[in-house]
């Protein structure tokens, strides 16, 4: 391999980590995909805009003490088509989402509000349905939704319904969560099969004709996240895999961390379903969003306990241990291929797009 | 899937390695060109350059579908998209294709009615739909897709459907692997043939490599193991002092090919004269436009298009690259100017094409490798 090569490579990895820049004059689909594309928009314009030392860091919930109290605070949109799918509809996956969030800081949630943008013509039976599934999974997860708001938009100016939850959370425990805190030798952990959720919505839409038989994972993982801390106390970093799925949250991992994370194809729990779904499509199971998984990002010392905790419990019943963080300062996120290779597992752009051929 | 974990065992994958290595000649290196972008994909996704020996260096071909759409063919696409009269389908890979104005997901934030379908009969079923709309579908790649295109040309004729377009850009392999092979500065020991196009079109149609250029050719299928042992073929080939066309992927490709899907492409299609290839510039007889007969479900005729050729940026090496000449990094713009966020050239688009499977999957395997040695 020549210098050239490397030098060639040398000057990507030096353009990778400059400061995104936004040069499109109008906002696309890729720019709310969760990849490049988005962390450029937010980037360069959010946080260039509205920055503070609480936003800045982009985790999932800001924490602050108040009072003597550490507090954990968050807000997520949810936009989901179709509203119902197999393993749950919209309401339940505003209530477990935010949830999540809060508990990936570390904080026991507490209270929720719920925002509803209406579309003008969306049926009130269907409404009831939304509402009571909200009801339902906060119950489950033992937090409040405190507060309320409701808007109608005209007919064709909204997808059925919108919803957006805001929560607050209180820490109980004494854990210092943050990816800054991932060091080299650390253990990837995921709590479970990866990909439900987006191909059982993909599917759901109708527009593939397959048939498979895939429900979303939807779950709240507070008392998952909580079982960790208890057994690995230790634990530097919890981050649940929406959006752009595990690639993309160890992608921000390891930025954040300035480290590299090498993952085992083989340790990666899929399930067939969703393995030959991807296969149809030309996607990554990587890339596909969960709304009930997690990683752990755990000191070799206290992985095994971290796993037994997940294994014990029945939302990680499925856990694996999949990778280890290295410490090359490239921030590159690595997978050794069953096949006996390695290979890149970037962020992607926008949306995975299904490949023609 | 154990249809598919077969073909991906990395226990037999160092057995026909350690056959591989038993096939090089000391001090010689192969240079073997996988000419289909599916091939490239398996190729980095699974890290086979990672397995294989270090003598055999894989050269990446020209049949990415994406990749060798001139941009031209792109704004023509974008002009047609931004009617408000049309509905303009086309496949995932191909919207964040850069023309000489944005891509068609630009076109789509601007306004235009842009959706993605995953076959030409999605777009003929939200023709059905739209009765009041114009439902044109960007048909694109190789003897791969032309025929799913040519059956749903069929369709909408016996159903009566006249609200359906195909913007034809089909190309064909033969003539690229042709203009590949005259290349004045690329030396090449075999090929690695295109598996789901020769489903198509069989073997027979690539005779001519062996004959009259004395270059072997194994028909190859896309999982590692079917590349792993499809270059051992080749090499095999070499040190018999053979120059033949083989098929490796025998559970899926018939030497004849497969007439129905034949049939239906010549009876919608025919050759046109010469189309332009990005990168490699005009090829003659190596397109397919439709057929007079077709012509009302010919989005061509239909609507005026700028019809105009734009030169490739300056910077952009993409003939190179899709010819082989060079590798994806020494393009001038690789990874700096040109990235899968802003590319440049089509071959960082697609994830068949070679620069985006170098840029996502392969940039660090490499650095590693220098790294170890």
């Amino acid at each position: 391999m020549e210098p050239r090569e490397l030098a060639v490579l040398a000057a990507v990895e030096r353009r990778r980590r400059l400061k995104p820049k936004i040069k499109d004059e109008l906002v696309t689909l890729a720019h709310g995909a969760g990849g490049k594309a988005t962390h450029a928009l937010v980037e360069a314009l959010f946080l260039a805009e509205l920055g503070n030392p609480l936003l800045d860091p982009l985790t999932d919930a800001a924490v602050f003490r108040q009072n003597g109290a550490s507090l954990a605070f968050t807000t997520d949109s949810y936009v989901v088509k179709p509203l119902f799918f197999p393993g749950g509809d919209i309401g339940e996956l505003a209530v477990n989402g935010t949830v999540n969030d809060l508990a990936m800081a570390g904080a026991r949630p507490l209270l929720l509000s719920a925002g509803f943008i209406v579309e003008e013509g969306f049926p009130i039976a269907d409404l009831r349905k939304v509402a009571a599934s909200m009801g339902r999974a906060a119950r489950e997860a033992d937090v409040v939704i405190a507060a309320g708001d409701t808007k109608v938009v005209e007919r064709g100016k909204g997808d059925g319904v919108y919803v957006n939850t805001s929560g607050v959370g209180i820490l109980e425990r004494d854990v210092e969560l943050s990816p800054e805190s991932i060091r080299p030798g650390d253990r990837v952990l995921v709590s479970g099969s990866l990909g439900d959720h987006g191909m059982a919505i993909m599917i759901a839409r109708g527009e593939l004709e397959l048939e498979v038989e895939l429900e979303s994972d939807t779950a709240p993982l507070h008392d998952l996240a909580a079982a960790i801390l208890d057994s690995a106390p230790a634990t530097h970093c919890l981050r649940d895999l929406t959006r752009g799925g595990l690639a993309t949250a160890l992608n921000e991992l390891a930025m954040a961390a300035g480290a590299s994370i090498v993952l085992d194809e083989a340790a990666i729990p899929l399930r067939p379903e969703v393995v030959g779904a991807c296969e149809i499509l030309g996607i990554d199971p990587l890339y596909v969003a969960n709304e009930g998984k997690l990683t752990a990002v755990v000191p070799p010392e206290q992985a095994g306990a971290a796993l037994e905790a997940l294994r014990s419990h029945p939302l990680g019943s499925a856990a694996a241990l999949v990778g280890e963080v290295t410490d090359d300062p490239d921030a590159l996120v690595l997978l050794d291929t069953a096949f006996g290779g390695r290979r890149v597992v970037d962020m992607l752009v926008g949306d995975p797009l299904p490949r023609i051929c | 899937m154990k249809y598919v974990d077969e073909y991906r065992s990395g226990d037999v994958a160092r057995k026909v390695t350690a056959e591989i290595e038993t096939l090089l000649e000391p001090g010689r290196s192969y240079k073997v060109m996988e000419v289909c972008g599916g091939h490239t994909h398996t190729i980095y996704k699974h890290g086979i350059e990672d397995v294989l020996p270090e003598p055999v260096d894989l050269i990446h071909g020209p049949g990415c579908p994406v990749c060798v759409i001139p941009m031209g063919r792109v704004d023509d696409a974008i002009a047609i998209a931004e009617r408000p009269e049309v509905i303009f389908t086309t496949f995932g890979d191909m919207m964040r294709v850069p023309g000489g104005n944005g891509s068609l997901l630009d076109a789509k934030a601007r306004g235009a009615d842009v959706r993605m379908v995953y076959s030409p009969l999605d777009a003929l079923k939200i023709a059905r739909e739209n009765p009041d709309r114009e439902v044109v579908f960007f048909a694109i790649g190789f003897e791969t897709t032309a025929p799913s295109t040519a059956l749903t040309l069929l369709r909408a004729r016996d159903d009566g459907i006249r609200n359906f377009f195909a913007f034809c850009n089909h190309v064909t392999i033969i003539p690229a692997i042709r203009a590949i092979l005259d290349s004045p500065d690329l030396r090449l020991d075999g090929f690695v043939g295109p598996g789901h196009v020769s489903t198509v079109i069989g073997t027979t149609p690539y005779r001519f490599i062996a004959r009259d250029y004395g270059k072997p050719l194994v028909v190859a299928g896309f999982e590692p193991l079917d590349v792993l042992q499809s270059v051992y073929m080749i090499l095999q080939q070499i040190v018999d002092g053979r120059a033949e066309i083989e098929n490796q992927y025998t559970r899926v490709v018939r030497d004849s090919g497969n007439a129905r899907a034949l049939e239906a492409i010549a009876e919608t299609m025919e050759l046109r004269t010469t189309f332009e290839w990005r990168g490699l510039g005009f090829i003659s007889q190596s397109a397919l436009k439709l057929r007079d007969e077709f012509a009302d479900w010919d989005a061509e005729l239909r609507y005026t298009v700028p019809g105009v050729r734009v030169a490739d940026p300056k910077a952009c090496q993409c003939g190179e690259v899709l010819k082989g000449v060079i590798k994806p990094w020494e393009c001038k713009v690789f990874g700096t100017a040109c990235t899968p966020e802003r590319p440049i050239g089509t071959c960082m688009v697609s994830s068949e094409g070679a620069c985006a499977a170098y840029y996502n999957y392969g940039r660090f395997q490499r650095r590693l490798e220098t790294v170890d040695a």
